[in-house]
């Protein structure tokens, strides 16, 4: 089926174009002016917008993000210092961009946590990969992987953005946990 | 086109004189020149920025230097240390080209432009052709085959699509753009652009409403030529993702970037040029600034020479001012409604024009 | 020999489940009968191959036999079927045998309670083990629990506590607490691997798995139990936390330690081997295989792996490899001065370009490396490449071995072509191998001989390329690749192509056209053709 768009019918003077231009002009005049007083006068620049302003000078101010921003994904150990994760890979598995690299291992005897059996030997999250997605965080049966808000990683090499094991807990720290599972094994 | 004339007016431009000081004036003439065009496209670029920026209430490159002001200096270095990305598809040679194409023939039509009147008993144009506008269409027509060779060497589509659009487009308003111009020269009686300033003392020639027309089709016929928006079809970023340099990288890509820029400010160049007096001031200058001064003395320079030159900046801003602010105002046109307007209004009104202009001069008589 | 001997004779028994009706031979169970219909019928401790002892009772149904009236007519339902007489209580699947006229449900109302009963039941002193149970992924629990069970918990008390991480032998480790006491392992133990050494000790929900004192599981077939083991109760020693299953890429494969040729799956990981499974053959190793050719796999992954062309133990490139070693062949073969090393472990495609090689150049002799060691009852034979019947069939094992020695010795034989065999064990020692002119080696590993090699080129593993062996009872089976070959290796069959004379290189453009050509000219596989042979492979019939 053919559906026929009606154009408008221009007028003699609207065919000119020249006051459309006119009005385009005084538009971006108004906006013009007003930003270049306001960042004069060192007022706000910009628009103020009911939401606030539509643009800040990155590095110097930062959006305060809110508290279900989800920034880096970090390991995380429980208050008795023992590392959660028990390397059953569910999130490399579901990770979408295949970010996360770990190697089991089992944990060696002598350890006080010994009797959870296993624990990563390494753990490799490329944050050059990652996408701030939080399914890891979402699969973890062990509440071991825990985004942060943090976004913003700058690094020099390729290799310094992927955060291996010690990064990762030392990014997490510590957090309260409410069930010891493993405790009495 | 090297037409005979042309060669001659070189000829005698440098031979006439010939010499040690002759050659050295010359060559002095165009490093300034060149290097002052180089800076300004820089600093247009900056200009754009900052101009967009502010229209869309946000501040711009602000960082290196003062408000910003060495962003241009960042640039081209970021540009000559990027990598440079040959893709594998291209046609090497022309590839390479292309680029140099492009911004060769924006430069070299400035040549012909009267800067200022004199400094120092030398004339401020480097070339004093008596064809000087058949000079400015012959080589700027030019341009087109950096674009055009540029869509096509890149062996891509979308730069194809784009080489092509360009091609059209530049052919179309050419030809509107250089009848709009043949009133003037009936007017003055010259092709010689200083001539074409040197009538302009009394009186601007945009205020003859003739003119005034052709002044108007000339300005929007640039903006076609230069592929500014509204009528940047070839580069629409949109469509043709960047158009004929959708290939390009670093610092082939940049000398694309400049030749846009170039050609902006020949253009605005030559409106000041044929329209707005060129290097003319409105008003009488005061009768001092023609004595030498004396801390200038071994130069024997008049500070009046000096304030040419700046009149003649100063109105070429205000027209690099309206390109951009153009640019952030109007939307792109259609390509139909971009070629409906080149052939089937500016061609004809041109025309009438001419006619008008002529009927005018034979009732004046 | 394991093998299901289905006698054709067997009295047919028709039956309905679920309103469909089906006849199967008489003495099958519920639970095999169900599944010829496509009907699952959960269950843990009935293993196909071990005898029924219904301990788990997972696999309860519903089952009904049609009312005898006194005449012994079956009363009828006005519309037609047989009126049946249900059972008030619900019975085990897999010790029903069929019966004429009996009626099954699998999936009623009080079947799926009994299954969330018996469920709930397993599930009580379960451990919360999954993230780290190496079963996590092909669990028969989770599975159920997901399908059959209540997904929530009334139990509150205190699990029973049993033992973790027991080394039951030097291949399993036992986790007591997960143990469903199925017993399928025990069975295994006394019936299939005839090394009765599991057991159960205490009663109740302390009931725990255990090796008799003074015993440990370490038979050849340990393995095994593992395999069957529904649950994570017990785990390889060897692949325990090494990878989740589900990263596992499974290739249908071949074993090749020995001539049985036990169907294997190989479980890999972006080029890694991490386990062989047994793969159910019925006319190979039914659904077993023996630990050491499960555990024979390191060597894949060994880091050392020949990926480039070597010259005199230089790296070198494929485009001089060829035409060089190519030359160096033809040159002693037209002198007469070339024997040939074929490979007992090679396939039979590529047994056959080396025939071919044989024949053209040609070569003064031909032999394959024999290999012999011990053997059971059960699936491992004495004879120990898998292939030695392919290269009989091929008439390249002629026990030339020690003539192309002595002629080494002797310096009638100067060039030596050696196909993935370490000389160096089959009695030809460095200064021997000194003695030749030039000594070509496909190989996958360096050895000693591939260090005296003029030529050494790279080839695949048999989980990187595909290929067909012949067993000891002279059956075709298939291996297909896990991933491609590593580095600069090349698969041997292309290899081997090059090496042949100018002339025959452009009829073998892919691994396809040398299995073609094989078969077309070898009149024992007539009629073979690669689809053919399945994943079961084909018997064929040899007179060697
Ligand atoms: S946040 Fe998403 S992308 Fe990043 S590591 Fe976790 S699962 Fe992967
Ligand atoms: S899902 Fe949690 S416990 Fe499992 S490997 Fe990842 S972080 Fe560790
Ligand atoms: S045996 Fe199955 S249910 Fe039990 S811990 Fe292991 S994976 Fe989980
Ligand atoms: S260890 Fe596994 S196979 Fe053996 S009884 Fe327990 S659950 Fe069954
Ligand atoms: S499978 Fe029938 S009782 Fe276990």
């Amino acid at each position: 089926m053919t559906i026929k768009i009606e154009r408008p019918v221009l007028k003699w003077h609207e065919n000119l174009y020249f006051p459309a231009i006119w009005g385009g002009i005084k538009v971006t005049s108004r906006h013009f002016w007003k930003t270049v007083g306001n960042w004069i006068s060192g007022k706000k620049y910009g628009m103020i917008t009911s939401t606030g302003r539509v643009t800040m000078e990155y590095p110097e101010e930062k959006w305060a993000v809110p508290n279900e921003y989800r920034g880096a994904p970090t390991l995380v150990k429980d208050p008795d210092g023992r590392i959660k994760c028990v390397a059953c890979q569910l999130c490399e598995f579901v990770c979408p961009p295949r970010a996360i690299t770990i190697t089991p291992e089992p944990i060696p005897g002598q350890l006080p946590n010994a009797t959870v059996e296993k624990w990563p030997k390494e753990f490799e999250i490329d944050m050059l990969r990652c996408i701030y997605c939080g399914l890891c965080e979402e699969v973890c049966p062990e509440e071991a992987i825990f985004l942060l808000k943090d976004y913003s990683f700058v690094g020099e090499s390729r290799e310094e953005l992927v955060h291996n094991k010690e990064r990762l807990l030392e990014l997490g720290g510590m957090r309260q946990d409410k069930i010891y599972k493993w405790k009495n094994k | 086109m090297m037409t005979e004339p042309m060669i001659a007016g070189l000829w005698t431009d440098t031979v006439s004189f010939f010499g040690v000081h002759a050659v050295a004036v010359v060559l002095l003439k165009i490093a300034v020149v060149l290097f002052a065009l180089l800076g300004l496209v820089s600093y247009t670029v900056l200009a754009e920025r900052r101009i967009s920026a502010f229209i869309q209430d946000r501040l711009g490159p602000n960082r290196v230097g003062w408000f910003g002001l060495l962003q241009p200096v960042a640039d081209s270095f970021k540009f000559l240390l990027k990598e440079n990305v040959m893709p594998a598809h291209v046609n090497r040679i022309y590839y390479v080209l292309a680029p140099c194409i492009a911004l060769a023939p924006a430069l070299l039509t400035f040549i012909v432009i009267p800067f200022g009147n004199t400094l120092a008993g030398e004339p401020m144009v480097i070339a004093n052709l008596n064809v000087g506008v058949l000079w400015m269409f012959s080589i700027a027509s030019l341009g087109v085959y950096g674009i055009v060779l540029g869509g096509w060497a890149s062996n891509s589509k979308y730069p194809f699509l784009g080489g092509i659009r360009s091609s059209a487009q530049m052919i179309s308003y050419e030809i509107s753009m250089g009848l709009s111009l043949i009133p003037v020269f009936m007017h003055v009686g010259s092709l010689n652009l200083t001539e074409i300033v040197n009538a302009q003392s009394h009186r601007w020639l945009f205020l003859h409403p003739n003119l005034f027309l052709a002044f108007l089709i000339f300005m929007i016929s640039s903006f076609a030529e230069t592929n500014r928006l509204p009528f940047d079809l070839p580069e629409s970023e949109q469509e043709l993702v960047g158009g004929y340099h959708t290939e390009y990288g670093s610092m082939k890509f940049a000398l694309f970037f400049l030749a846009e820029y170039a050609n902006m400010i020949t253009a605005s160049a030559l409106m000041v040029t044929l329209f707005f007096g060129g290097w003319q001031v409105p008003f009488a200058l005061p009768e001092s600034l023609s004595h030498p001064v004396t801390w200038l003395a071994p130069f024997v320079f008049q500070p009046v020479g000096f304030v040419y030159i700046l009149s003649f900046f100063l109105k070429m801003l205000l027209f690099l001012g309206v390109f951009i602010w153009i640019r952030w105002t109007l939307p792109r046109f259609r390509y139909d409604q971009l070629m409906n307007l080149g052939w089937k209004v500016f061609l004809p009104m041109a025309l009438a024009n001419v006619f008008v202009m002529g009927i005018w001069m034979a009732l004046s008589v | 020999m394991i093998a299901d001997a289905k006698s054709t004779s067997t009295p047919m028994v028709n039956l309905t489940i679920n309103d469909r009706p089906l006849s199967v031979p008489q003495g099958t169970n519920l639970i095999e009968a169900a599944a010829k219909l496509g009907i699952h019928v959960p269950h843990y401790c009935y293993h196909p191959k071990l005898t029924v002892v219904g301990n788990c009772r997972m696999c309860l149904i519903e089952m009904g036999t049609p009312q005898i009236e006194p005449d012994k007519k079956s009363v009828l339902k006005p519309d037609g079927p047989p009126e049946i007489t249900w059972m008030p209580r619900p019975q085990i699947a897999c010790a029903t045998l069929v019966s004429e006229g009996m009626a099954v449900r699998t999936h009623s109302k009080m079947v799926e309670e009994c299954r969330k009963g018996v469920m709930e039941f397993l599930l009580i002193n379960h451990p919360l083990d999954c993230p780290i149970c190496d079963q996590a992924g092909e669990c028969r629990l989770q599975e159920y629990s997901v399908d059959y069970g209540t997904g929530g918990s009334r139990f509150v008390e205190r699990k029973v506590k049993r033992p973790k991480k027991v080394e039951l032998g030097p291949r399993v480790t036992l986790d007591d607490e997960r143990c469903i006491l199925c017993s399928r392992c025990v069975r295994f133990c006394q019936e299939v691997a005839k090394d009765d050494v599991l057991g159960f000790t205490d009663r109740g929900g302390h009931t725990t798995l255990g090796c008799y004192p003074g015993k440990k599981l370490e038979n050849n077939y340990s393995l095994n139990t593992v395999d069957i083991c529904p649950v994570g109760a017990l785990t390889s020693s060897d692949f325990r936390f090494q990878m989740r299953v589900w990263f596992l890429k499974e290739a249908r494969s071949v074993c090749t330690s020995c001539a049985t040729g036990c169907n294997i799956t190989v479980g890999s990981r972006e080029g890694v081997v991490y386990r062989y499974t047994p793969r159910q053959n019925d006319a190979v190793n039914s659904t077993w295989m023996c630990d050491a050719g499960r555990l024979n796999y390191a060597w894949i992954n060994d880091p050392r792996r020949l990926t480039r062309p070597l010259k005199n133990g230089q790296s070198a490139e494929w485009s001089d490899a060829l035409p060089d070693a190519r030359h160096l062949l033809r040159e002693a073969g037209m002198k007469g001065q070339l024997a040939i090393v074929a490979s007992g472990r090679a396939s039979t495609e590529e047994l056959f370009l080396v025939r071919q090689m044989a024949a053209l150049f040609p070569a003064a002799a031909v032999d394959i490396v024999g290999r012999t060691g011990g053997h059971d009852q059960i699936l491992v034979s004495a004879d120990k490449n898998p292939n030695t019947s392919g290269a009989k069939l091929l008439g390249l094992a002629t026990g030339k071995l020690a003539e192309i020695k002595k002629g080494i010795e002797s310096g009638r034989i100067k060039t030596l072509f050696v196909q993935g065999e370490n000389l160096e064990k089959a009695g030809f020692e460095a200064g021997l191998l000194a003695k030749l002119d030039a000594l070509v080696v496909l190989d996958i590993l360096p050895s000693p001989t591939t260090q005296m090699a003029t030529w050494v080129l790279p080839g695949a593993a048999h989980v990187e390329k595909n290929g067909t062996f012949i067993n000891g009872r002279g059956r075709l089976q298939r291996f297909l690749p896990s991933f491609s070959v590593k580095g600069h290796a090349h698969e041997d069959w292309y290899i081997l192509k090059e090496l042949l004379p100018e002339a025959e290189h452009t009829q073998y453009h892919s691994f396809h056209s040398v299995f073609e050509a094989m078969v077309r000219e070898t009149p024992a596989l007539a009629g073979v053709a690669w689809e053919g042979v399945g994943d079961q492979g084909t018997p064929l019939d040899l007179k060697l």
